[in-house]
């Protein structure tokens, strides 16, 4: 066991495993994204309440969902990269944050699109938009600070810090915010008011955010093999790397 | 099949929230595959120039 | 400016000075530097009542709205006050090596830490709660506001400057950092800000505003308990 993890943390092994699997990945997320998206788009039926606008979902949630997902990954991240100083641990803290970036970006302007037709404005400021808006803030701060700092091994570990204190500050901003709407009687919630989802609505969501699970592995690991690249470049296996004719 | 594409009226918000995605989605994929390659043949170039001047030692 | 010379080496030795000692030390010496450097002092102080005035400039001086949106304002310019001092914590220090003296220091730095936070308090926080009654005034906030405009001041700004330290600390070995240390710090610093100024709101309507200063406390005890560990071993990490 702990020989598969010292090996798992070696860089040309990883490297060499991840770009075995990029294809597959590939393949699996277009073969989920294709029939979520069918299951979304076609089969499910229209909701008696939205109408079709609601199809918004199948984006919007999926990617909500990574948004989270990966921040919390990046924070387990961190904290492998402080107690075990584990370089694979670093490349995908930093490789992880754009991705988790853009999935929060589009989690915020496609419930931004959604919210114009349903709720009749662009913006409001209820707990989720808030703290999902803040968490955005929190990704690029990871990406700023990182690239601030000319030393990539103590960038690591700076972000590292920033991602595990960011980790508990998520938690502590959506119910702060539930708190601070409900204590000022702001503008209606809206929830998405059904009992329960339907399964035609449901299945397709869960499809959708599996295909975004796939797909955030295979260009994590896409971005990974290029980090990995640029900061071993002077190391041996990088060297036999570039002596040979496959990559 | 234009029902399909009128989604109830609601066409330009589906469909643009939709076109957003496809298009942070490729950008996500293409440009680490672009990094990727361009560091592999920087390297490459790299590498046949040191051993060039290796040989000619 | 050089500050080593209040330095004693074997002032850290574990053997001949106790850790209540060394963390009052640091404290005075800390408080001590700020004294003699008056601007360290002045600007944000200076900066928290600009601020606060440029609103009634901007919005027009209807008090009505102003009372209203009084909380809102005193204490976004808090949080923007602190930010402006944030830098000044480990700044000198850094800049003329006593950083890596306190880093060598027999002990434990997260107590070192919260010497120097504290320092930084008194003289940027503290500042702030005996200036805020007066703008709540001049903003016409309600008299029954003020006490708990005090309240959450006081336990709102060590909050500030403790988790500030951290992005300090994760700045510090950077040449531009004062613009990253805001994008670090403001995501931190939101659930203070909303419930500092829903707090104060409240009790303008005179509503029982207990359970957001309960929550207010229980951020401080966990910025106190936990903050200084995070600062320390980003300072370890800064220093290289």
């Amino acid at each position: 066991m702990f020989l598969w993890f010292h090996k798992f943390g070696s860089a040309p092994h990883f490297y060499r495993i991840a770009g075995k699997w990029i294809p597959w990945l590939t393949a699996l997320f277009l073969i989920l994204l294709t029939t979520g998206l069918y299951g979304g788009l076609v089969l499910a039926p229209p909701d008696y309440q939205q109408g079709d606008s609601y199809r918004i979902i199948f984006i919007h949630v999926p990617a909500a969902w990574m948004s989270l997902l990966i921040y919390v990954l990046m924070a387990f991240c961190g904290v492998v990269i402080i107690v075990w100083r584990m370089k694979l641990a670093e490349v995908v803290l930093i490789c992880s944050a754009p991705i988790g970036a853009s999935f929060t970006f589009l989690a915020l302007a496609t419930g931004s699109i959604w919210g114009k037709p349903m709720w009749g404005t662009w913006w409001v400021w209820d707990a989720r938009l808030t703290s999902e808006l803040i968490l955005l803030f929190l990704y690029l701060g990871v990406i700023g600070l990182h690239n601030a700092i000319d030393d990539k091994r103590i960038a690591a570990r700076a972000v590292a810090i920033l991602a595990i204190v960011g980790v508990v500050n998520i938690p502590i901003i959506h119910y702060s915010v539930e708190w601070w709407n409900s204590l000022h009687q702001g503008p209606t919630v809206t929830k998405f008011d059904k009992p329960s989802i339907h399964w035609s609505m449901l299945i397709p969501l869960l499809l959708m955010a599996l295909a975004f699970q796939f797909y955030y592995a295979l260009t994590l690991f896409q971005r990974c093999r290029g980090e990995l690249l640029k900061r071993e470049r002077n190391s041996k296996w990088v060297n036999e790397l570039s002596e040979g004719n496959d990559v | 099949m234009s029902e399909f594409f009128a989604m109830g009226g609601y066409a330009s918000y589906v469909w643009s929230s939709y076109g957003l995605t496809a298009i942070v989605l490729c950008l996500n994929w293409y440009l680490p595959r672009r990094t990727h390659q361009q560091i592999l043949r920087q390297l490459k170039r790299r590498h046949s120039k040191q051993s060039s001047l290796d040989r000619k030692k | 400016m050089y500050n080593g010379w209040i330095f004693h080496c074997d002032l850290f030795d574990m053997k001949r000075y106790s850790l209540t000692q060394a963390f009052l030390f640091l404290l005075k010496r800390d408080l001590t530097l700020s004294f003699r450097n008056r601007a360290e002092f002045a600007n944000p102080l200076l900066f928290f009542i600009l601020v606060i005035t440029l609103f009634p400039l901007a919005i027009g001086a209807e008090p009505a709205l102003l009372s209203r949106i009084a909380p809102g304002i005193i204490w976004v310019a808090a949080l923007l006050a602190a930010m402006l001092s944030l830098d000044s914590i480990f700044r000198s220090d850094f800049d003329d090596g006593s950083l890596e003296q306190l880093l060598l220091s027999a002990h434990p730095m997260p107590v070192l830490v919260l010497a120097k936070v504290a320092a930084h308090w008194l003289v940027t926080g503290l500042p702030l709660l005996l200036v805020s009654p007066v703008l709540a005034v001049m903003l016409g906030m309600p008299s029954e506001a003020q006490g708990t405009l005090l309240l959450t001041i006081l336990i709102g700004t060590p909050i500030l400057s403790l988790i500030g330290s951290i992005g300090v600390a994760l700045t510090v070995g950077l040449p531009k950092g004062g613009i990253i240390l805001s994008l670090l710090i403001l995501p931190l610093y939101v659930p203070v800000l909303i419930f500092a100024s829903s707090a104060i709101e409240g009790a303008a309507g005179g509503l029982d505003v207990s359970a957001q200063l309960y929550m207010l406390l229980s951020f401080l005890f966990l910025a106190v308990s936990l903050s200084p560990l995070a600062t320390a071993s980003a300072l370890k990490m800064s220093m290289g």
